[in-house]
């Protein structure tokens, strides 16, 4: 497989040969495969509910805990990664899944990532009765909750892209589905897929945090990790700690950085359909040594050998036939109406036990209360977006105008945007405490700190992708400055620019539950909104009102995204698109 | 040999596209269509005339509506072995080297994999791409890029090469040379393959490279005529036979259905509201327009030289010749155009001139413009939505095609200033701002 996807092809004695990369490729192996032994070994330990799990904030067990942190994220993205091709693959191949698994995913992406916590971590407790085990899934699930959704749609996207003159040309020398799969539709959706991955850590970096600390009717586990390590030190007011913290999630998002997206990045290019353009084709030192030390070529080697033998085994064995493409048969309408109905009636069903379920509980009043305080979470999240927008885009601007300062630029953005915003939230705390600062308004920055980076981001490369003639004709005609914003820059950037928005503002949503509550010491403060409502009512357990809030929560996220988003998307695609 | 089984061969195959309100265009008619050994077999048409759709239907990879399409005497229902495809965009896949894409097929048959390599390197060294073998596709120029398509097609050792329009994509030059190649391996007999069929929408390549050219018409596509190519190869362009084939060709493809080829002078056939207008560009009818009046053809031309003159493929100019044929402005016999008083007129009037005569001859001769007109005039804002004309149109055509013809309704009466469009809201209108 690792031949046919691009590694050079060399003959079997060459391969052999080691080369200076195998100094450095072999220590690394081998160091990886004893952390990775000692990690999994370290997750299983047994553990009963309300245990103390004593977290040091002795700086020198920052490795430790970011080890065990990084191989929780690492898990996900992998679980993320098959779940992502099951269900994009079953999405795309099927008309009737796709009536149900698409829209299902939609409402998954605005589902609060901290709802999927409170409201499954019994159940992975329940799995593994006296181990750490169960706890530990528990936080890996609510990471990859964190990472799946913007994957899997990317891999259905692309897989409804595929050109159809590849697909034709995959029919036509005779791919199996199975193979046309691996060799035409993943291979597609490699480079989107690449970049959401890397969208999805900078997620995940943010909700470790959260996911570390899990309660459990009002049993408080704190899993050995930089989350908890961070949970405490705001706790208990350690201003050093959080300094230590900082740091030591820097080196683990650089490591990351470098081992695992760099060399992706680099290596998703072969697959884009379109010529490599500038300042793309950049080599990955990573990435450079999987490709020329002895030990890879020999692992790429045997690999491509063994995939080779078994798809060989397998096809001898089962004699794939392609299937005549039929007609369509007179029945297929009747039975999508019948399936349309059935999906229905499930939909009215569910509908049902979750109003029977909240409403034994909850009156109208509370139904009222819980939408008042999703509106205020509105307003801010609204007011947040326009004034990071009213920031960003003419920094954005001014560096995406200046090519090489934006190519510096660049990784800086992307690496603030990957950085979990949250580590900065004692600082806040700090200072509205100290200052006296209205809570409502400073807890709201939070909520912002993460999401922001996006729009930044956004605007530079909207920016960069704009013609320079477009600007020769601009400076040309000699418009003046607003015109020249109002007519040239605005116009240009905006499918770019809502992209970013889009993507700020559910971030922002995201992070309310995080952000409207704060702790620090002894001191907390609480903003006024369904975040946290939501966060507090997850600390003692009420189920109804949990749910009450994420629904609520979740209802208002697509609406919002229906009715303003999605639609400023269109116009942004039909109208102002540059070809 | 004509005894023997043929190759390939279909009986009454039809295709129907389900439009939107159910109804159904059918873009085959009854196609009875035979390739025997040892042949190339060129098919022409224009656009629309379900040329690429036909070749689909052969390759196995759309399904007939009716009818049957055999191979060497067994029915075809998805893709065989033995029938290979180049693609006119080389549909070669980007992350595979020039290896990786020619071993494609053989992988996909199971065969072993020194065997593929070496039936691969086989394959990259016939076609002329020896060195290139670890490129990458988006490294190559179109030429190699093709290059390498017809290797991945020639590795599996097809019987039948289907070929859609595999040439449409490269310039002149590269074209040229890579059909001479291709040529070359034919009448040396160093490819296995015994039949070729080939689309195209150019007139001189497929006379150039066929035994025999199969005409299109449009709406449906049915076979207009089939004409034999007795030439030896290598073919000269300018050999009078080759010329007088040409011709023939051209006055196949130009005559509309119905019409005796040849009778000049009969009136432009009347066209109902939802006829396929063909989306002819303004500027371009207008040059062709005023090089037709000009010496040296002054008002009469031979189509291949008009086209040559114009460097216009098929597929731009007969879309032009047509609305000129259907606004009276030229008329077409015989392989030849010629521009109507109506037309000699138009040309040399000024600019404000053309547009009023332009705006004459299509409230006369186009329908659907003069039915646009007539409502917007009656009604009391003389403003309408676009809808409303589309969804007459969708009764008809596909909802791509409608759109199409609105686009190039809009554009025509843009020109001759008979209404306005305004795109952001849909409302077509009298305004002219």
């Amino acid at each position: 497989m690792a031949q046919r996807w691009g590694l050079p092809v060399v003959a079997w004695p060459t391969r052999l040969r080691p080369s200076f990369w195998d100094l450095v490729a072999l220590p690394l192996v081998v160091g990886l495969i004893a952390l990775v032994a000692w990690a999994s070994e370290q997750m299983s330990v047994p553990y009963t509910g309300g245990q103390e799990i004593a977290i040091s904030l002795s700086p020198w067990k920052l490795p430790e805990y970011g080890l065990r942190t990084v191989m929780r994220m690492g898990i996900a993205l992998l679980v993320s990664l098959i779940f992502s091709l099951v269900y994009a693959a079953v999405a795309a191949k099927s008309r009737r899944a796709e009536k149900l698994l698409i829209p299902i995913l939609d409402i998954l992406q605005s589902v609060p990532i901290l709802g999927f916590l409170s409201i499954t971590v019994t159940g992975f407790i329940a799995l593994f009765p006296g181990s750490l085990l169960g706890y530990e899934c528990a936080a890996i699930f609510a990471i990859f909750t964190s990472q799946a959704w913007n994957m899997t749609f990317s891999l259905y996207q692309s897989f409804l892209g595929v050109p159809q003159d590849l697909r034709e040309a995959a029919r036509m020398y005779h791919l199996s589905p199975w193979a046309s799969f691996w060799q035409l539709e993943v291979p597609y959706a490699v480079p989107q897929l690449v970049w959401n991955m890397m969208m999805s850590m900078s997620g995940g970096w943010f909700f470790v945090v959260a996911s570390e600390a899990i309660t459990v009717a009002d049993q408080n586990t704190t899993l050995p990790g930089i989350g908890s390590y961070i949970a405490l030190a705001s706790k208990q007011g350690d201003i050093a700690a959080v300094g230590y913290a900082i740091l030591a999630m820097l080196a683990f998002i650089l490591i990351y950085d470098q081992l695992l997206f760099r060399p992706l990045l680099a290596w998703s290019q072969r697959f884009k359909i379109e010529a490599i353009t500038e300042g793309e084709g950049e080599r990955a030192w990573f990435l450079t040594m999987l490709q020329r030390a002895g030990l890879f070529q020999f692992l790429a080697w045997a690999g491509d050998t063994l995939a080779d033998f078994l798809s060989r085994t397998a096809k001898a064995a089962h004699p794939w036939k392609p299937k005549p493409a039929r007609p369509p048969s007179p029945w297929t309408p009747w039975i999508d109406r019948v399936w349309v109905v059935c999906l229905a009636l499930a939909a009215a069903y569910a509908l049902y036990c979750v109003v029977f379920y909240v409403g034994t509980e909850l009156g109208l009043d509370e139904v009222g209360h819980v939408f008042l305080l999703s509106i205020a979470t509105f307003v801010r999240v609204s007011v947040l977006i326009a004034l990071a927008s009213l920031i960003w885009v003419p920094v954005g601007v001014w560096i995406g105008l200046r090519p090489p300062i934006a190519h510096r630029a660049q990784p800086i953005v992307q690496f603030l945007a990957a950085f979990p915003a949250n580590l900065f939230f004692p600082i806040f705390v700090f200072a509205i405490r100290d200052y006296h600062l209205n809570v409502e308004i400073w807890l709201s920055v939070l909520m912002i700190l993460g999401a922001q980076w996006y729009i930044l981001f956004n605007v530079i490369a909207g920016t960069l992708a704009l013609p320079t003639d477009y600007q020769y004709v601009a400076s040309n005609l000699g418009v003046s400055r607003w015109l020249w914003w109002r007519k040239f820059i605005l116009p240009g950037i905006f499918p770019a620019y809502v992209t970013g928005a889009i993507t700020a503002s559910g971030g922002a949503w995201n992070a309310s539950i995080v952000s409207e509550v704060a702790q620090w010491g002894d001191d907390k403060f609480v903003a006024t909104g369904v975040g946290a409502y939501i966060a507090e009512w997850t600390a003692t357990g009420d189920f109804p009102r949990i749910v009450l809030g994420i629904t609520m929560l979740s209802i208002f996220v697509l609406t919002f995204n229906r009715l303003f988003w999605r639609r400023l998307y269109t116009l942004a695609e039909e109208r102002l698109r540059l070809d | 040999m004509a005894d023997a089984q043929p190759l390939l061969a279909t009986k009454e195959v039809c295709k129907t596209y389900r439009t939107a309100d159910r109804a159904g265009r059918l873009v085959l008619d009854h196609i009875d269509f035979t390739l025997r050994e040892g042949e190339i077999v060129a098919i022409l048409g224009k656009s629309g005339s379900g040329k690429s759709t036909f070749l689909r239907v052969l390759a196995g990879l759309t399904p007939q509506s009716e009818g049957t399409v055999t191979y060497r005497g067994t029915p075809v229902v998805a893709p065989v072995t033995g029938v290979a495809m180049v693609f006119q965009s080389f549909a070669l896949f980007p992350w595979l080297t020039v290896l990786g894409n020619v071993e494609l097929g053989l992988e996909a048959q199971g065969v072993p994999r020194e065997e593929r390599r070496k039936r691969a390197i086989a394959a990259i060294d016939l076609i002329g791409l020896d060195g290139y073998e670890s490129a990458y596709p988006k490294e190559l120029s179109g030429g190699m890029r093709q290059r390498v398509g017809f290797a991945r097609a020639l590795v599996v050792n097809p019987d039948v090469l289907l070929l859609d329009e595999p040439f449409s994509a490269l310039d002149v030059l590269t074209a040229e040379t890579l059909r001479g190649d291709l040529a070359d391996l034919w009448t040396a007999r160093r490819v296995p393959t015994k039949g070729i069929v080939f689309v195209s929408h150019n007139i001189e390549e497929a006379v150039e490279m066929s035994d025999r050219v199969i005409v299109f018409s449009s709406d449906p596509g049915r076979i207009r005529a089939e004409l034999p190519v007795p030439l030896p190869r290598p073919r000269d362009h300018a050999n009078a036979t080759f010329r007088q084939i040409v011709d023939e060709v051209y006055t196949q493809i130009t005559t509309q259905p119905g019409r005796e080829p040849g009778k000049r002078g009969a009136p432009a056939q009347a066209v109902g509201i939802s006829y396929r207008l063909p989306p002819a560009s303004i500027q371009q009818l207008m040059a062709l327009l005023d090089t037709l009046t000009a010496a040296p053809f002054n008002g009469r031309a031979d189509l291949p030289h008009l086209a040559e003159e114009l460097a216009l493929s098929v597929d731009d100019l007969f879309p032009l010749i047509e609305t000129l044929q259907l606004m009276g402005l030229a008329q077409v016999g015989g392989g030849d155009i010629e521009a109507t008083a109506a037309g000699r007129t138009l040309a040399e009037a000024d600019m404000l001139k053309r547009k009023q005569l332009f705006a004459e001859h299509l409230l006369r001769a186009v329908p659907l413009i003069a039915h646009i007109r007539r409502v917007l005039d009656e009604r009391p804002g003389h403003t309408a939505p676009s809808s409303r004309f589309l969804s007459e149109l969708e009764d008809h055509l596909s909802e791509e095609d409608a759109s199409e013809v609105f686009e190039t309704v809009v554009n025509w009466a843009r020109y001759a200033e008979l209404f306005a469009y305004d795109y952001d809201s849909g409302v077509l209108s009298l305004e002219n701002p």
